[in-house]
């Protein structure tokens, strides 16, 4: 693991150019901030204090990055194989709907036994929904970005005829289903802490977080140290060498995307089991777009995508805080500030890696 | 001694006078600090139609009371009970929250916090300290339908929803009721925008869905919904047709091609609740505005006077009277 002198060294590619990237991002938000005619610096303050100031800022900020990580996931195993799924959002919200029924109809009974239900079903919704797009392309080459487009809307509204017309608890305007059972309600943080005697203020935070955790290590598992995923980062960079290794392409674009559909589907259970106990008209609210954002920037490794996820849940939670103490910062400054982050990061990345490898070439050569 | 006892008596008398007056300012600075607050839904504070009649409403009472109001528009469903909690520990005393959609959140929070006022709009959660504010949309459709219906020559009238859920189906019932009452052979053409709360800010497909109303033969159409309901309008003064305005008054948007709006008074609503409980004569349970209350009507000004006939005036007005009465009975469109 030596660092190259071609490049930058490993601990400046993995931590200094991000946060150097994230620095420029807040600077031009601050000047932003400073045409609106609030100070700069309270603004800040009041980002990073919203996000991780306090126990339930913080518990808000994992919450966030927990949805964040699954569908970043999702898209992350997918580029891995060469595909680009744009269908995480409604790949989300019909793995919400399997999540969704095991709660609706199993709910009543123990939540370990409701647990496992319940991820099978949100995994086995989700991976069924990207099947489709799979098949399509590998078998007809029909481009898997159109496609996963149109499954999106294709989701929603199967999702809002569900809602409106069959699910939809009885006798109400809004179209939500009846509440779950008292058994397919994910443990919160706070009450997870106060049995080993830690008090934690309440947020949506749920045992979710770690079952996110958990995909992200399978994820690094399975791509990284299996013959499958040997198999899937060939097909994704060259398929030709695959066909010549005996690897088959479309076999290998439908598993990714099952896979991929299957991550995204487990939204549900941070979302609905962890927090809303029901489902709700647009539950993903846009969380499986936000998962491509994740999984550029973390380089669409598990570890990256983490840290990916934590920052896109601190700007939702610190942006919120950002409006609610600032009037003059409605959501749509935030959506600026959470645009240029992207911006930096992601898209003008190399910005700034010419000018460091220089300096540190420099450095090398006193 | 004497001196000094009479001295300590009337500092003593002159402490408890100026305590007295520290209390009495205190609390006339505590009623000073009133704070209402106002939780916009996913459709944003100017959206021209629903949020923007709450908008108007909390800012009337801003202006009149000289009283400022905290605000926060959602962005995502979390953030509907974390507004919630956060407005209650800054102090605000009464909470209005706006859609529907607010509801599950409105309820866990008024349980949280039992001392507090809440109040929702189009939406019924039944606890102590919650007023439901809801408005028989169905009314204001009927007569818009009657409108359309008397003035179209074609006789088919058109309408155009925003997204497909229960209550734009309640504006949709109503209208094509209305219609009918009118000409019992009139055809009503109805389409939704979408599935999507995208469905509310998309004039481009309003106005492609009112031209398709236009290329089957309306000369009428009416829409419920929000921001893409601009599209429509504009479809029809392009066209040469009608349209028909929901939430605001929008008969000024395009004056002689708008037949008339049906008008929801969500200004009204916040505005009074707000100054109920300024005054402390605010009261939970449900409220059900409909003509009768002036929670909803149809819109005549200058704007579209030449357009509705007498005549037509006439009969609205006596149906809008037989609503009231409940001589003439608009069904509401139920969910299941």
């Amino acid at each position: 693991m030596s660092a190259t002198a071609t490049k930058l060294p490993r601990w400046a590619e993995l931590a200094l150019l991000p946060a150097v990237n994230l620095l420029a991002a807040l600077l031009l938000s601050g000047v932003v901030v400073k045409i609106l005619g609030e100070s700069p610096w309270a603004a800040c303050r009041l980002l990073l204090g919203g996000a991780f100031g306090s126990q339930d800022g913080l518990g808000y900020t994992l919450y966030y990055a927990t949805n964040f990580m699954f569908t970043g996931l999702a898209v992350a195993v997918a580029y891995h194989a060469g595909l680009f799924n744009i269908g995480g959002e409604g790949q989300a919200y019909v793995g919400g709907l399997g999540v969704g029924l095991v709660g609706l109809w199993l709910g009543h009974l123990p939540f370990l036994v409701v647990m496992p239900l319940a991820i099978l079903a949100g995994a086995a919704f989700g991976a069924a929904w990207a099947f489709i797009p799979a098949w399509l392309q590998a078998r007809r080459g029909s481009h898997i970005v159109i496609t996963t487009i149109m499954f999106n809307f294709i989701a929603a509204a199967l999702m809002t005829y569900l809602l409106v017309n069959v699910l939809i608890k009885p006798g109400q305007q809004s179209p939500e289903t009846r509440e779950f059972g008292p058994g397919a309600a994910m443990p919160a943080a706070h009450e997870l802490l106060a049995r080993i005697g830690i008090t934690f203020a309440p947020s949506p935070l749920n045992f979710a977080f770690f079952l996110a955790l958990a995909a992200a290590a399978l994820v690094w598992v399975l791509v990284w140290r299996t013959r499958w995923g040997y198999a899937l980062r060939v097909a994704g960079q060259n398929q030709a060498a695959a066909v010549y290794a005996g690897i088959s392409p479309p076999r290998i674009i439908v598993q990714a995307m099952l896979l991929s559909g299957a991550l995204a589907g487990c939204f549900g259970l941070n979302e609905l089991l962890g927090s809303q106990h029901r489902i709700l008209v647009d539950f993903p609210g846009g969380a499986g777009f936000v998962g491509i954002a994740v999984a550029l920037m973390g380089r669409n490794h598990p570890a990256g995508i983490f840290l990916a996820a934590v920052l896109f849940g601190a700007l939702a939670q610190g942006g919120s805080q950002l409006s609610f103490d600032m009037p003059k910062i409605n959501r749509d400054t935030v959506v600026v500030i959470q645009g240029l982050v992207i911006l930096f990061c992601g898209a003008l990345e190399n910005v700034f890696r010419g000018p460091l490898a220089a300096l540190f070439r420099r450095k090398e050569a006193a | 001694m004497m001196n000094l006892t009479r001295l300590a008596q009337s500092l003593s008398k002159g402490l408890v006078r100026a305590a007295a007056a520290l209390a009495l300012g205190f609390a006339a600075a505590r009623a000073a600090d009133f704070t209402p607050a106002i939780i916009y839904d996913m459709g944003g504070k100017f959206d021209r139609s629903f949020n923007q009649s709450a908008y108007e409403g909390a800012e009337k009472f801003k202006k009149d009371t000289g009283l400022a109001y905290r605000e926060f528009e959602i962005t995502n469903a979390a953030q509907r009970e974390q507004a919630m909690v956060q407005l209650a520990r800054r102090g605000a005393q009464i909470i209005l929250s706006t859609g529907f959609t607010q509801a599950s959140a409105v309820e866990k929070a008024a349980k949280q916090f039992p001392n507090l006022k809440f109040v929702i709009i189009d939406a019924v959660v039944d606890l102590p300290n919650v007023q439901s504010i809801n408005f028989r949309e169905q009314e204001s459709s009927f007569l818009c339908g009657m409108a359309a219906a008397m003035i179209s020559k074609t006789g088919k009238v058109g309408f155009v929803g925003g997204m497909d859920i229960p209550l734009i189906r309640k504006f949709a019932l109503g209208y094509a009721e209305g219609a009918k009452y009118v000409n019992p052979k009139a055809e009503v053409f109805q389409n939704m925008t979408g599935t999507t709360p995208a469905a509310w800010n998309d004039p481009t497909k309003g106005a492609e869905l009112a031209k398709s109303q236009f290329g089957r033969g309306a000369d009428v159409v009416f829409h419920a919904a929000g921001a893409t309901g601009l599209g429509v309008m504009q479809a029809a003064k392009d066209a040469g047709k009608l349209s028909i305005g929901c939430d605001s008054n929008q008969n000024y948007l395009h004056p002689g091609s708008v037949l008339t709006s049906a008008v929801k008074r969500v200004d009204v609503a916040v505005y009074e609740a707000f100054t109920a409980a300024k005054n402390g004569t605010w009261k939970p349970g449900q409220l059900m505005l409909g003509l009768k209350e002036n929670g909803v009507d149809f819109s005549l000004d200058e704007h579209n006077r030449k357009l509705i006939t007498p005549g037509m005036e006439a009969k609205l007005k006596q149906a809008k009277a037989d609503i009231i009465s409940g001589k003439l009975k608009v069904s509401e469109y139920r969910a299941q």
